[in-house]
């Protein structure tokens, strides 16, 4: 369109505009009760729709966006009206016009073009819609306005685009002999945009009318342009002025050609115009700003240092100093960390539609409640936890909560009620899937662990047989649905969490319902650690696994056949992971009865870590080594320490892989 | 793409900076816009990572950011791998990671034209002939022009995850 602006770089802008409103969109779409639709809810539907065609013509080369969003704000527009009755029907084909656009959107981000399949077959849908619903011809009031100038001078020409450019969003322009026209999508009135122009041009060369914008709205062009009419403006030919601007062009109601000014009968643009009190930032640039504050605080950890061994009298004030900037170092870090929370409504809010479709799709009645929207989690821990928690949702809509028929069989009410539930709780934030539905089948998963050769019996607790459904393959589904019971999951879902951090973990009761609870770190960006020193070099255990660190007394320790070794602490035999040995350090303490132990826990298993030495407790700021490197095995991360030296986070899960668990048969006594 | 058009001679355009080093008395030379900053080499910055091969000396903190460090003495086998004042670490920028390598010295950067690169030998070269651009030649010394980027990111040099790794 226009040729001399590069708009590409506006796209991403665009692009994460239109997907929040069309996440808005469906929202307000899941909460229309077709009975007694919510006028607020359809103009704000309207409005989603309005904004993102508005948008995508703005840039004129999103041509079945613009296409799909007009067709569906024409059908939306007399529904808004109360001109036509909301159906059930309606809400459904206008959520898969919803997934429609997204995907073009998705498209277009990946510049690729949209489905065409799915574009032809939602058009006709909304066509057919709107031909059984059709009231009244494309509204003209929704037409942009066309601003055309007659023998503009070419020097001219970029001074009134750039006018025109902050009277409203440049839909279209064109120059050719007769003259130079542009198509604005704006609320400023008609006569105001032609005052504008005359501080370039004479009024009479200035036509301001409503148009559909060419190409574009294709359906409309053959409607002729109409010009206001005629009212409240004087003639402008007898006020013509020269070529040099006028102030007095400026005033309303002045010369101009325009005739009365026409209000906008619908501020279609407010969902963007309102002012939200946030702006958008890119992530990078928030992460860029989380590392420097995180340097300012390893500089600040330097200085603190460095200054251990000065005199307190005569160096008070430089002191005094350092002190400050440590507060103020941690006061910085702990209010950018809090940039990048985002409220756990960005996952829970996907959910509503989820339920609603397998509901139907399963012929159960089931309804969602969600508590602790609010609560915040880093987002990007937010972002890897939605696939295991949608796949955790789909298990209770799939297998927990029973049909109807079946629950009132069991003297349950009729529908089923599936509870999201987060909340902060000392460092963590707990995440709650409740289903008030069957429970786990405790025979099939017994008969199940049995197949698998597992040491179970009859009296196996409840609280040791559920952790089994964690394990790989294990699926106790009686059929295989498109929503769940794959064999893949549950481990899938444990091991995503664990990559996370977290620890899941599993009640159940039959008849009752079946909860699972994801524990997680607020944040992957800081850890609280303990230092450990093995040989020369410093490891970072992660705080949050750490039980208990002792140092053994050699009757503590036992040899097992095989040379192994284990601690027995308390009556218990924990695995011995010699630190030194997993990370092949040289010159480290290799006696165990000389060495400390850690007492470390990573979900079920303890075992005791040996490391020389125990350094102190401190937040580390976590780094990530593949950035530049790769994954290292049993190492999670990195983190940068006080004198600017590197060093790694051990990865407690990893070493679990190596402890054995100890059973009691093996102990040679 | 340009299957049939060999590398034009007369360019001025062509011409391509080289940064130089020394490894065992031999210079090299590398692109210079793969090239981020020279630093010098302190072992005590550098953290040793367990189970990886002998050229890899660990990671070092550049301003905040993890980035590993290979000797390529140590990879090519070179018998005098000594750590001197000379010694420095070449923070090098490829396809936006960045990793240093660490050399015997640099010297200077040099200016070739295409005429005064020749074809690289297909023999006689620490480096596997994959890895060289070619022969340069300024007055009376001669440049091995390394492909420091394919060097880096080859699977052997084990600093890339590399998919297939991943099936284990």
């Amino acid at each position: 369109m226009s040729e001399a602006v590069d708009l590409s770089e506006f796209f991403d802008t665009f692009f994460d505009e239109a997907d929040e409103l069309l996440d808005a969109m469906e929202q307000h779409l899941l909460h229309l009760d077709p009975a007694a639709p919510d006028m607020d809810a359809l103009a704000a539907i309207f409005r989603a729709a309005h904004s993102i065609k508005g948008g995508a013509a703005t840039f004129g080369c999103f041509e079945e966006l613009t296409t799909v969003t007009h067709t569906l704000e024409n059908i939306l527009d007399p529904i808004r009206h109360g001109d036509i009755a909301l159906q059930a029907g309606m809400i459904d084909l206008f959520l898969e016009t919803k997934d429609v656009l997204s995907a073009q959107v998705a498209a277009y981000r990946k510049q690729a073009a949209p489905d065409e399949a799915a574009y032809a077959r939602i058009c006709a849908q909304l066509q057919a819609l709107a031909g059984t619903t059709h009231t009244a011809p494309d509204d003209e009031a929704d037409w942009p306005v066309r601003v055309r100038i007659e023998r503009l001078a070419q020097e001219d020409t970029a001074a009134i685009a750039h006018e025109m450019g902050l009277m409203g969003t440049v839909l279209h322009q064109v120059h050719d002999d007769a003259g130079w026209s542009v198509w604005l999508d704006t609320s400023v009135r008609p006569h105001d945009l032609a005052a504008v122009c005359c501080f370039v041009v004479d009024a009479d060369q200035v036509h301001v009318t409503r148009e559909p914008v060419p190409g574009i709205e294709a359906a409309a062009v053959e409607n002729a342009p109409q010009p206001w009419p005629d009212a409240e403006a004087p003639a402008a030919a007898e006020h013509a002025a020269g070529q040099v601007p006028d102030p007095a062009c400026a005033a309303p109601g002045d010369r101009s050609s325009v005739q009365a000014p026409r209000t906008e009968s619908e501020t279609a643009r407010g969902g963007t115009v309102k002012e939200r009190g946030t702006i958008r930032v890119g992530v990078e640039k928030v992460d860029q700003i989380i590392n420097l504050v995180g340097e300012l605080v390893i500089t600040q950890a330097m200085l603190a240092q460095s200054s251990q061994g000065l005199d307190a009298i005569v160096h008070d004030r430089l002191l005094g100093g350092i002190e400050q900037l440590d507060r103020n170092a941690r006061d910085l870090q702990e209010a950018v960390m809090s940039i990048r929370m985002v409220p756990m409504d960005y996952v829970f809010s996907r959910f509503p539609r989820v339920v609603r479709e397998s509901a139907a799709r399963l012929g159960k009645k089931i309804r969602l409640e969600t508590h602790g929207q609010a609560t915040e989690l880093d987002k990007s821990l937010i972002e890897r936890i939605i696939d295991p928690l949608t796949h955790l949702v789909r298990n209770s809509l799939d297998h927990g909560i029973e049909r109807p028929a079946d629950r009132e069989a069991h003297g349950k009410p009729p529908e089923g009620v599936l509870t999201l539930t987060a909340q902060h709780s000392g460092g963590h934030v707990v995440i709650e899937v409740c289903d008030d539905g069957a429970g786990l089948n405790r025979e099939r998963i017994l008969a199940k662990a049995r197949e698998a050769g597992l040491s179970v019996s009859d009296a196996t607790p409840d609280e040791e047989l559920w952790p089994l459904v964690f394990a790989p393959g294990f699926s106790t589904a009686e059929q295989v649905t498109d929503i769940s019971g794959r064999g893949v999951g549950m481990d899938v879902v444990r091991r995503n969490i664990q990559s996370l951090g977290g620890h899941i973990q599993l009640f159940s009761q039959v008849g009752h319902g079946t909860t699972t609870r994801i524990v997680l770190p607020l944040t992957l960006a800081i850890l609280d650690g303990m230092s450990v020193k093995v040989g020369a070099e410093t490891f970072i255990l992660p705080l949050g696994h750490v039980n208990e660190s002792l140092q053994a007394s050699a009757d503590q320790i036992r040899e097992l056949s095989a040379g192994e070794q284990v601690l027995h602490v308390r009556g218990e035999y924990l695995s011995i992971v010699p630190l030194h040995q997993v990370f092949q350090v040289p010159g480290a303490e290799t006696d165990p009865a000389r060495a400390i132990a850690v007492i470390v826990q990573a979900e079920e298993s303890r075992f005791a870590v040996l490391v020389d030495q125990l350094v102190g407790q401190h937040q580390v700021v976590v780094k990530s080594l593949e950035a530049n490197y790769r994954k290292v095995s049993g190492i999670s991360a990195a983190t940068i320490l006080g004198d600017g030296s590197v060093a790694l986070i051990v990865d407690i899960f990893a070493l679990m892989r190596q402890a054995r668990p100890v059973a009691v048969a093996e102990l040679a006594t | 793409m340009n299957p049939v058009h060999t590398k034009s001679q007369d360019d001025s355009a062509l011409d391509h900076e080289f940064l130089v080093f020394a490894l065992a008395q031999q210079e090299y030379g590398i692109d210079i816009l793969k090239v981020q900053e020279i630093r010098g080499y302190d072992e005590h910055s550098v953290t040793r990572i367990a189970n990886v091969p002998s050229f890899i000396k660990g990671v070092t903190n550049l301003r905040g950011v993890i980035v590993p460090v290979v000797d390529l003495r140590v990879r090519l086998n070179l018998e005098q791998v000594r750590y001197d004042e000379h010694t420095v670490v070449i923070i090098l920028n490829i396809h936006s990671r960045v990793v240093g390598i660490v050399v015997d010295a640099v010297s200077d950067v040099q200016t070739l034209k295409p005429a005064q690169i020749s074809a690289a030998p297909q023999f006689g070269s620490a480096f596997a002939a994959e890895y060289l651009t070619g022969i340069g030649t300024a007055d009376d010394r001669m440049l091995i022009l390394i492909d420091i980027e394919a060097l880096m990111t080859s699977r052997d040099m084990a600093l890339i995850d590399h998919e297939i790794e991943h099936v284990s």
